[in-house]
């Protein structure tokens, strides 16, 4: 177990098997669930199953119960930066898909500065800085130099760009580097090459072990899931679970951060194979607080402004506001440019004072590389 | 009128000590501080904008003349960066008081004793106050003390827990053992936690969750405050103790004294 990559753990599991064991369960492993002080992996598969659905009020108090407990009544504030949308991947779910015909654009050091001058004004102290995945355009050396010019201005920088070697994130976690974010998409190993038509990003394997490189060079928060709508949700949260316990059990000095993407209409537009609603993803944000007390859930603008200022006290610690999902979209909307379409238009004021309305703060700061 | 708490020389009239995480404003944290008659007041130096200190919405809330500002190095993971953010704490905020706490593992946040005694070490060294965070170990609280600590500050349980006093026979051992001021960190939930600490002779505790998580911050503050208040004076009034079962032996042991 000590030297076991997640890929050799993964390895024996069969998705239909464990697909199957999630809808197998019945109401007494829910209420067993609910009445445990600590929840396992099987608990978890219980509090995602069909027969969870009626103790949805029930899971949704215990949710808030341990959040609040552990976080208190605040919301980590965020905003992504986008740098590029150039990119190599044939993702069939993204608008920046390689074979998507958008204009394409990467910003320069000028822009990046003037994009991020916008950000500190509308109160951010943290960015997170997200390219395509071009290994060509937007690669390290790219990264140094942006990071270079924005340590100075922000309290932390955050990546969501192409997964790279350990010595990379080492390189980058020397200029400033605070957390990266890689999703797997999917933990189906068998249909990922579907969604993945050509790329770097086709290699499962390489993707998958991400996680663990980057907390082997010493990167202090990590945050990785899966995008919601490509396969069986319910599934993909028994295996984002399996992968969170893994990782907090090998790297135990790592900062874990879970997101709960769901496909959002984009440019080549692909609908989701396997929808998940309202109820459904407020189930699975509930059972995965009740899992694990200790981890950062965050829900983007990708949702509606409704749905998120009624999720903010459930288990939720951590949201985006005012985000621009292109290259340069701060100093000017250019729509053509976009990843994809967010659902929470409001501005980042709006946010916070929804926020606020519900009685709670807001975090701005919450680390500062400075200390590290 | 109980004794006053001294620490590195400064007196202390409230022997209650809090933080200012997880409330649902700075208006409310404020209020709450205010209500629980603390003199000392602690916060986390990652969530302080150490560029612009005077400016930071937190520490204007905190910014009285009656209370002790008491910067802590929440979520640094080894000495190193515990040193660092001690410096640059005193930096920005102008106080060589810090509260130590180095925590390597975020789930839990449980201190880790070998790099908080090397920390310790150092800064004391650099002219330091330092108040650390620690497991609730007599000997490694002995270490702080043998480096230079001006309190040691042992867990009553998880930060965070509200489970009150776990290791009580732990804490009792270092209270006996400590030269300096023991003030009990973490895991006290209720009033009555803080109350059985303080009577069994902790010079004060520190105490956050409980408040701030607590349905009303402000009158849980003042809860918070009569409990230690009245922990202490029977502290100082001594208990009476529980009668031993005292027995009266069939041959006594002493009738010899009569021959």
């Amino acid at each position: 177990m000590k030297n076991q990559s997640f890929n050799d753990l993964l390895e024996p599991y069969d998705w239909d098997q464990v697909t199957q064991q999630i809808y197998d369960k019945g109401e007494r492993d829910v209420i067993q669930a609910l009445s445990k002080d600590r929840a396992d992996l099987e608990d978890l598969k219980a509090l995602v199953s069909p027969a969870a659905t009626p103790y949805l009020e029930q899971m949704a108090q215990k949710s808030q119960t341990i959040t609040q407990q552990r976080f208190g009544k605040t919301i980590r504030m965020y905003v992504p930066l986008y740098l590029s949308n150039y990119c190599s991947n044939g993702c069939v779910y993204c608008g920046f898909n390689a074979k998507n015909k958008i204009p394409r654009k990467k910003l320069t050091t000028e822009e990046v500065l003037a994009e991020a001058n916008q950000i500190i004004k509308l109160g951010f102290k943290s960015i997170l800085l997200v390219t395509g995945e071009d290994q060509r355009r937007c690669n390290t050396e790219y990264l140094k130099e942006i990071f270079t010019l924005l340590n100075p201005i922000f309290d932390t920088i955050s990546i969501e760009v192409q997964p790279m070697d350990t010595e990379d994130y080492s390189i980058l976690k020397e200029l400033g580097l605070h957390a990266v974010y890689v999703y797997q998409e999917t933990y189906h190993q068998k249909s990922y090459p579907d969604y993945h038509a050509f790329g770097r990003k086709r290699d499962f394997k390489y993707r998958l072990t991400t996680p663990e490189r980057i907390a082997e060079a010493g990167v202090h928060k990590l945050g990785f899931g899966a995008l919601l709508g490509l396969e069986e949700w319910r599934t993909e949260a028994f295996f984002i679970a399996l992968h969170l316990s893994y990782m907090e059990k090998k790297h135990w000095q790592t900062q874990y951060s879970i997101s709960f993407p769901r496909l959002r209409p984009h440019a080549g537009n692909f609908p989701p194979q396997f929808p998940i609603n309202d109820t459904e993803l407020l189930k699975l944000i509930c059972a995965f607080r009740i899992f694990n007390p200790y981890v950062e859930l965050t829900l983007s603008t990708r949702e509606s402004a409704f749905y998120r200022d009624n999720l903010l006290s459930l288990g939720v610690t951590s949201m985006s506001a005012g985000s621009k999902t292109e290259p340069g979209g701060y100093v000017k909307e250019n729509k053509e440019l976009k990843q994809f379409e967010i659902e929470d238009a409001r501005s980042v004021e709006e946010v916070v004072s929804a926020i606020n309305e519900r009685g709670y703060e807001v975090v701005w700061k919450d680390w500062d590389t400075i200390l590290a | 009128m109980s004794e006053k708490l001294i620490i590195a020389d400064n007196e202390f009239s409230s022997r209650l000590f809090v933080g200012t995480g997880k409330y649902s404003s700075n208006s409310i944290m404020e209020k709450s501080i205010i209500a629980s008659k603390t003199e000392m007041v602690t916060m986390a130096l990652r969530r302080v904008d150490l560029n612009d200190g005077i400016g930071d919405d937190l520490l204007s809330h905190i910014n009285h003349d009656h209370l002790h500002l008491l910067p802590n190095t929440s979520g640094v993971r080894n000495a190193k960066e515990a040193v660092f953010a001690a410096c640059m704490a005193r930096e920005a905020l102008g106080t060589n008081w810090i509260k130590l706490e180095v925590h390597p593992e975020p789930r839990h946040l449980l201190p880790d004793a070998i790099e908080t005694i090397k920390a310790a070490k150092e800064l004391v060294e650099k002219g330091f106050v330092v108040l650390p965070y620690t497991i609730a170990d007599p000997l490694t609280c002995k270490h702080l003390e043998d480096v230079g600590c001006q309190a040691v500050m042992p867990l009553g349980a998880c930060i965070g827990s509200n489970e009150g006093i776990t290791n009580i026979e732990m804490i009792k051992l270092i209270i006996d053992q400590s030269n300096v001021p023991v003030v009990i960190d973490a895991g006290l939930g209720a009033p009555s936690h803080a109350a059985l600490a303080m009577e069994l002779g902790a010079d004060a505790c520190l105490v956050n969750t409980a408040i701030a998580n607590s349905s009303d911050p402000i009158k849980m503050g003042e809860a918070f405050h009569w409990a230690i208040v009245s922990g202490r004076m029977a502290w100082e009034a001594r208990l009476a103790q529980k009668p031993q079962g005292v027995t009266k032996a069939t041959s006594p042991l002493t009738s010899f004294l009569n021959q």
